[in-house]
């Protein structure tokens, strides 16, 4: 885990660590069983095509767990995540597998964000962030908001 | 159909209609298979054997564990199918969600989730006539706190 970051570490326009990430067919049928979401548009072709999508898509929920992960990762153990949310906007496509571990070469995410304002508010200090996925061509198909309360280096 | 409203009436009457409450544990082996399944190695989340020692005393969930579609028990499909019973577009896509984390969710805890229709607007989408429909879930834990608070958009075309 990366050093704690504190509430006196940030301003407005800053950029949240970014964090990449892959997806594949195998990582989708994970995701699947560990989440509960069996719907068959994330693995059948068949019904995926009649659905509008074309092909199998990436989970919107999984991508929302990549920014989870990207806010949790950049406040660090001391950092409360208060609010988090995303809107699936665009599809993705996972990579297709090669051998049973292994996928293709394809595509890969990026979990972004920007720090668009810092206030003390209930005795919190609180830093709002735009935050967002974006596919290998740099459209952002998951775009989305937090909330984080942040350590002051003052507390201690 | 193509002229009048999506939402009918007996879609309206479902609005604000608070669901049967249901009550799930938290297991660990759970959290910790959601955490492998996002990629995330961060300890609070994996490291079983010591999360006693964490300032939470337990396995904390990744944020959106216990959110749509899973844990909560909460049978979305079953909503779904009575959705499209009462007369809404038969295909789902799932449009967003948003939540608001009160306490700290951990292995062991038990919750108690209440699901409800907040709202249904309809628009008109490159899919055609459209339904947006926001699902709110109140999650309580064992001590009679809100843990969690999670707006689900359902879109059906």
């Amino acid at each position: 885990m990366s050093k704690q970051l504190y509430y006196e570490d940030v301003q407005a326009g800053a950029e949240i660590t970014p964090l990449a990430k892959i997806a594949t067919t195998r990582m989708l049928v994970q995701w699947a069983g560990a989440s509960g979401d069996f719907n068959p548009l994330h693995y059948e072709d068949d019904f995926a095509k009649a659905m509008g999508v074309g092909a199998p898509i990436v989970h919107g929920a999984l991508k929302r767990a990549w920014l989870g992960q990207l806010m949790t990762d950049w406040i660090g153990e001391k950092g409360v995540l208060k609010k988090l949310s995303c809107q699936y906007r665009g599809m993705d496509y996972p990579r297709k597998m090669q051998t049973i571990e292994e996928a293709h070469e394809g595509e890969t995410w990026w979990c972004k964000g920007t720090v668009t304002k810092k206030y003390d508010e209930g005795g919190e200090h609180l830093v709002e962030c735009v935050i967002w996925v974006e596919n290998g061509k740099g459209e952002k198909t998951t775009p989305g908001a937090a909330i984080v309360a942040l350590p002051s280096k003052d507390d201690k | 159909m193509a002229e009048g409203s999506l939402i009918n009436e007996e879609l309206r009457k479902m609005i604000g209609v608070p669901s049967e409450p249901i009550v799930f544990k938290i297991e660990e082996g759970a959290i910790q298979r959601y955490a492998q399944a996002i990629g995330d190695p961060n300890p609070l989340f994996n490291d079983i054997e010591n999360a006693g020692k964490n300032k939470h005393g337990r396995l904390i969930c990744p944020p959106g564990f216990t959110g749509w579609p899973m844990k909560g028990g909460i049978s979305f499909i079953q909503l779904v199918e009575s959705l499209v019973k009462a007369g809404a577009p038969p295909r789902l896509l799932d449009g967003g969600v948003e939540f608001e984390f009160l306490e700290p969710i951990g292995a062991g805890d038990v919750l108690t989730a209440t699901t409800k229709i907040a709202n249904m607007v309809e628009r008109e989408t490159k899919m055609g006539k459209t339904m947006f429909t926001k699902v709110e879930t109140t999650f309580l834990n064992q001590n009679g706190d809100v843990a969690l608070k999670s707006w689900s958009t359902m879109i059906q075309f």
